[in-house]
Parts: structure tokens; C-alpha cells; sequence
């Protein structure tokens, strides 16, 4: 329902804008020019998303998901402490992120609805959950093989040398975040 | 260095499942079938997405909405020219991915701002989408302090990015 605000919002913008601009012709022109553009966007990234939900399969059957989750238990322990006494919460928990690290965002979600599931304790969001929705906003990615294609697409020589910058990117914004909630969490009132 | 990550990833992936005698290329393959189907779903999306971005661009609201948020953004270093991205990475993926190849064409992909584009559009996730889903499934009425929270660590990305992409680059 949200994106139908958003839609028809950011056309109702187009439309007035263009009155005072006087762009009309150029308007009405971008109308077919973007629908086209939509479609080449998606066949720019075909390749890439099937070859990467390729490698995604392989990662799983691999067991690197497994011993990415045995590196993380330490981590797991310090952001979610309940996880200490249920081992249930501590996989789902752990197999969200490492899917979210490995790009693998279906994989991720129902994972993280069962976690979610499993740390509710009534209607009201918990500190533990809040934190579970930083860490999920926060997409700390190994490839964001989305992006990497784009800029491949469009004539980039070396389209995975973002990759520190987005490395760095997403650990600042998962930490930041997490900090934030912790902060919050303190002087948040419950009402 | 950052040359052998991605080749590197391919060959262990595929050498660990033969190590435990599994069937990598058919793996591969339903994998591959499964991202068909995603792209499928994303389609529709991006075609009226981008439609609408095109429109806003072509209607002069693009250039207008910038220079209006400039000086908030520069403040914080973050290019001004991404004030659309930033406003609609947290709403909608599809829209994010519409607005952030738009920019890398039109500024050129190894530029400040279409390099800026990637890196948020690679750290950062749909936000209010995420919450809605989780907590909808979960049966949350009361979020608290997780929308505060999130957007925060989104502000985080964003300025991030652009410091990170300044520095490296």
C-alpha cells in the first residue's frame, strides 16, 4: 500500500513540476523511454542474479553457511544473550545472517520471521528484536552482485572494486546501529 | 587484490560441494532457475519504477529536489546529486536499484557520484520494508525505538559511503 503513496506521489511531482518548467514534451517522452529502460535494467542484471543465486546453492550445500555460523556464535552471544539458553534461536539466528553475508536474501527472510517468532514475547517489540531489524537493515553483504552488474553493464573495468568501501560501509552502519539500539533501549520509556 | 575475491569465491564453492561428492553444476543450475524466477517478480516493479524516475528527471524535479537538500548534504559530505536515492533507499529496493543505475549512467560509473550510488545502494537495505515484514509475521503492534534505530544506521550508511568512496577512490 506504501508504494502505491509512493508512485503516484513522485508522478504527481513529475506532472507539476513540468508545468513550471515547461517540460512537457520531455515529460511525456520519458514516459515510454523509462518503461523501456526498466526492462533493459532487468535483462542487464539477469545474468549476474542467476549466477549468483548459482554460487548462493553451492555456498549452502558447501557448509560454508555452517561454519560461518560457528565463527559467529561469540558475536551472537553478545548481541542476543538469550541465545545462550535457546539453540533453536541461535540457529535461525545465525543462518539469517550468514544468508544476508552471502547475498542470499530469500534464504535470509524466513529465517529471520522464525527468529522473530521465537523472541516475541507479546505485541510489543523487545530490545533483542529491535536489534535483529538493525542487523537486518543494516545488509552487511560479502557481493552485492546486484550493484557489481549494474556498473559492469554500463562499461566499468572493474566493477567489484567497491567492494571495501562497501565492506567498511555496512560494519560502521551494523555497529552504529546496534550502538544506537542499545542506547535507545536504555532511555526508550515503555509505554 | 580485490581482482581474486570474486574468482576465488566461484572455484571454493564449487570444489567444496565436489569434495562432499555432490552434484555442483545440477545445484548450480536450480540455483540459477530460482534467480529467473526472482527477476521475474522484479520486472513489473522495475518497469513503472522507472518510469517514474525518468518522469521526475525529465520534468526538471530531479535537479530542483538537490539543489533544495545541497546544503544539508554537504554538511555531511554526502554527494547532493543522490538527495532521490537517499529519500527512497529505506521505501523500496527496486525503486533504490531504478534511481542508483540511472545515476551511475548519467555521472559515469567510476565518477564521485556514481561511485557514492553503488556503495549505498551495496550497504544499505529497504528499511521500512524489512520492518513491516518481520514484525507483520511476527505479530509486533509496538516497533519502540527500531524505526528510530534503523534509519539511524541507514543515516550511517549513506554518510559512509560517501567518506568511504572519497577516501579510497
Amino acid at each position: 500500500m506504501v508504494m502505491s503513496w509512493v508512485w503516484t506521489g513522485l508522478v504527481l511531482i513529475s506532472v507539476v513540476f513540468s508545468l513550471f518548467t515547461g517540460q512537457g514534451q520531455a515529460l511525456s517522452a520519458s514516459v515510454v523511454q523509462g518503461a523501456q529502460a526498466g526492462v533493459a535494467l532487468a535483462v542487464s542484471l539477469a545474468g549476474s542474479i542467476c549466477l549468483w543465486t548459482g554460487i548462493g546453492k553451492l555456498m549452502e550445500h558447501a557448509g560454508i553457511t555452517q561454519w560461518l555460523a560457528q565463527l559467529l556464535r561469540p558475536l551472537l552471544h553478545r548481541i542476543f544473550p538469550s541465545t545462550k539458553q535457546d539453540p533453536a534461536l541461535a540457529g535461525d539466528l545465525s543462518a539469517n545472517i550468514c544468508a544476508n553475508f552471502l547475498g542470499l536474501g530469500n534464504a535470509a527472510t524466513p529465517m529471520g520471521i522464525s527468529a522473530a517468532r521465537r523472541m516475541k514475547k507479546d505485541s510489543t517489540a523487545t530490545d533483542e528484536l529491535c536489534r535483529l531489524i538493525v542487523l537486518n537493515t543494516a545488509s552487511i553483504q560479502l557481493i552485492p552482485a546486484n550493484v557489481a552488474a549494474v556498473r559492469s553493464n554500463l562499461g566499468c573495468t572493474a566493477p567489484f572494486d567497491i567492494l571495501p568501501a562497501v565492506w567498511i560501509t555496512s560494519l560502521c552502519s551494523a555497529g552504529l546501529g546496534l550502538t544506537a539500539a542499545w542506547f535507545l533501549g536504555k532511555v526508550w520509556k515503555n509505554d | 587484490m580485490t581482482d581474486y575475491i570474486v574468482p576465488l569465491i566461484l572455484l571454493l564453492s564449487s570444489a567444496l560441494v565436489l569434495r562432499k561428492k555432490e552434484n555442483s553444476y545440477d545445484l548450480m543450475l536450480q540455483g540459477a532457475a530460482e534467480g529467473l524466477r526472482l527477476l521475474a517478480s522484479i520486472l513489473p516493479a522495475l518497469i513503472f519504477l522507472l518510469t517514474a524516475v525518468y518522469m521526475l528527471r525529465a520534468s526538471g524535479a530531479m535537479e530542483i529536489l538537490s539543489s533544495f537538500f545541497s546544503p544539508v548534504f554537504s554538511v555531511f559530505g554526502i554527494p547532493p546529486q543522490t538527495a532521490m536515492l537517499v529519500m527512497i533507499r529505506p521505501i523500496s529496493g527496486s525503486a533504490a536499484l531504478a534511481v542508483g543505475a540511472e545515476l551511475m549512467a548519467e555521472y559515469g560509473v567510476d565518477s564521485l557520484v556514481g561511485r557514492t550510488a553503488a556503495v549505498m545502494l551495496g550497504s544499505t537495505e529497504t528499511t521500512f520494508y524489512t520492518i513491516s515484514v518481520y514484525f507483520g509475521a511476527a505479530g509486533i503492534k509496538k516497533t519502540r525505538y527500531t524505526l528510530p534505530a534503523a534509519l539511524f544506521s541507514d543515516f550511517v550508511g549513506f554518510f559512509m559511503a560517501s567518506l568511504t568512496v572519497r577516501l579510497l577512490f
